[in-house]
């Protein structure tokens, strides 16, 4: 019944990766899991294979210690380490954008001071990393890490370049939409988030099996900036509003009767 | 909360992803794994091995490490991203090597009240997995508080076990298998049960 059309590298075709996707999604939907996060046993995402516990995750109430989370402050994040495009002796290549918006709970409230790392690959799609082997130019003006921490209102904002695609080994012609990896932590350790920002009308993003493991087309769409002409700015940056909103035992959401069980 | 919040409450979290393969230029930073400096008065080495589930050492995972300090208040002190070498901070970030090791240097955590088990922290990031993973790195030497614990005791003795460290000579021990044989219990503390 394997009607899998044979590629050059004789790694599966995206077509069939699709249709995988796709099957998973509907199947989850199904067995009452939380679409919104993401399957820990993703088969469309390879890598998944030996790394995904195969037992639930075990509820524990939380003690002291995991109602609170590290603190960050001014002595560990410079402000200049908010602008990903210092650094070099020049200017790095790639359109210049500011990525900008909001830390909240669940519940709305801002996620005051504290810390945000981001991370990227450069204009070609390329990462400063040992391990990075897609023969897209390095820019030597552009490492691609910053920090910075939110402010009294929860708000966040980085200076960059925007990333390019890149390809990689999941599958025939895979390639990542561009994204901004993004580290957060709230005010107890359950909040801690480690996710990927996606821009609006990439036509990668339908193909890709890591934004997919979010089997919730809505959780998805959590995940993809919008253009925002207010943030962009005269002679000088486009710019991108994204909102992130963090989980944990307290801020455990408000049902909304749409999509949860009760 | 006596005020109401300024906005309609967000029915939605933001979803995880994986943290990739290509972090280690942004995350790491220099002291992440050491809490206090190695060899100092107290210190431990909080250590193990990652693996999946052919047993095979995951050489790129990132294991950060969030305690109490040994008189087992919670640290309120900044300063994780730039030590200053006295301040207990209680947070710590190390990457795992080709062999799967990963280690901190750190102080062992008191109970937060008494008769309470003392445990660490863990969270756990690696290409592969979609999502974080949080866990409890316990310290096996108060065994009455261990067998009181709650999270312990809602646990088949099999799986209990892969949540106490041992000791070596140098500090607890704990690895951490992500798959398969003695698949170590990963935590949901968002508070709401399974139904």
């Amino acid at each position: 019944m394997d009607s899998t059309p044979v590629t050059a590298s004789g790694l599966e075709p995206q077509s069939a990766l699709s249709a995988r996707m796709a099957a998973v999604e509907e199947a989850r939907r199904a067995t009452g899991a939380d679409p919104r996060q993401p399957a820990l046993d993703y088969p469309p995402y390879r890598s998944t294979a030996l790394r995904h516990p195969t037992k639930d995750l075990h509820h524990a109430d939380p003690e002291a210690v995991e109602l609170f989370a590290p603190c960050f402050g001014e002595r560990d994040v410079d402000p200049l380490e908010a602008d990903l495009t210092l650094g070099g002796a020049g200017e790095p290549l790639g359109e210049r954008t500011v990525v900008t918006g909001r830390v909240t709970d669940a519940r709305g409230r801002p996620v005051r001071r504290q810390l945000v790392e981001v991370w990227q690959a450069n204009a070609g799609g390329r990462y400063v990393h040992s391990g990075d082997r897609h023969p897209a130019p390095l820019d030597p003006n552009f490492t691609g890490a910053g920090r910075c921490l939110t402010d009294d209102d929860g708000y966040y904002r980085f200076q960059t370049v925007k990333p390019g695609p890149y390809p990689w080994r999941n599958h025939h012609n895979a390639w990542r939409p561009a994204h901004i990896h993004f580290s957060l932590f709230g005010t107890e350790f359950s909040q801690r988030l480690v996710t990927q920002m996606y821009f609006p009308g990439d036509q990668l993003l339908a193909l890709d099996p890591i934004l997919a493991s979010v089997t919730d087309p809505r959780g998805r769409a959590m995940l993809v900036a919008a253009y925002d002409h207010g943030v962009t700015t005269h002679e000088w940056a486009t710019g991108y509003r994204w909102d992130i909103v963090l989980g944990g035992a307290h801020g455990t959401p408000l049902e909304d009767g749409e999509g949860d069980r009760a | 909360m006596s005020t109401a919040p300024r906005e309609e409450p967000p029915t939605r979290t933001t979803p995880g992803q994986t943290v990739g393969p290509f972090f280690h230029y942004a995350l790491p930073y220099d002291g992440d794994r050491d809490l206090v400096p190695p060899g100092s008065a107290g210190a431990v080495r909080l250590g193990g091995r990652v693996t999946d589930g052919a047993g095979e050492a995951v050489r790129d995972a990132l294991v950060e490490v969030w305690q109490a300090g040994p008189d087992g208040a919670v640290p309120r002190e900044t300063g994780s991203l730039r030590r200053d070498g006295w301040t207990f901070t209680g947070f710590g970030r190390t990457c795992t090597g080709r062999d799967g090791r990963y280690w901190f240097s750190t102080l062992e955590p008191g109970p937060d009240r008494p008769g309470a088990a003392a445990f660490f922290a863990l969270t756990v990031f690696a290409r592969g997995l979609t999502d974080r993973l949080f866990t409890r790195a316990y310290l096996p030497d108060d065994t009455a508080a261990l067998a009181a614990d709650p999270l312990l005791a809602s646990l088949p003795a099999g799986r209990r076990a892969t949540l106490v460290a041992r000791r070596d000579g140098r500090g607890p021990v704990f690895d951490i298998r992500l798959q398969g044989e003695g698949e170590t219990v990963f935590l949901d503390l968002s508070g709401r049960r399974a139904p």
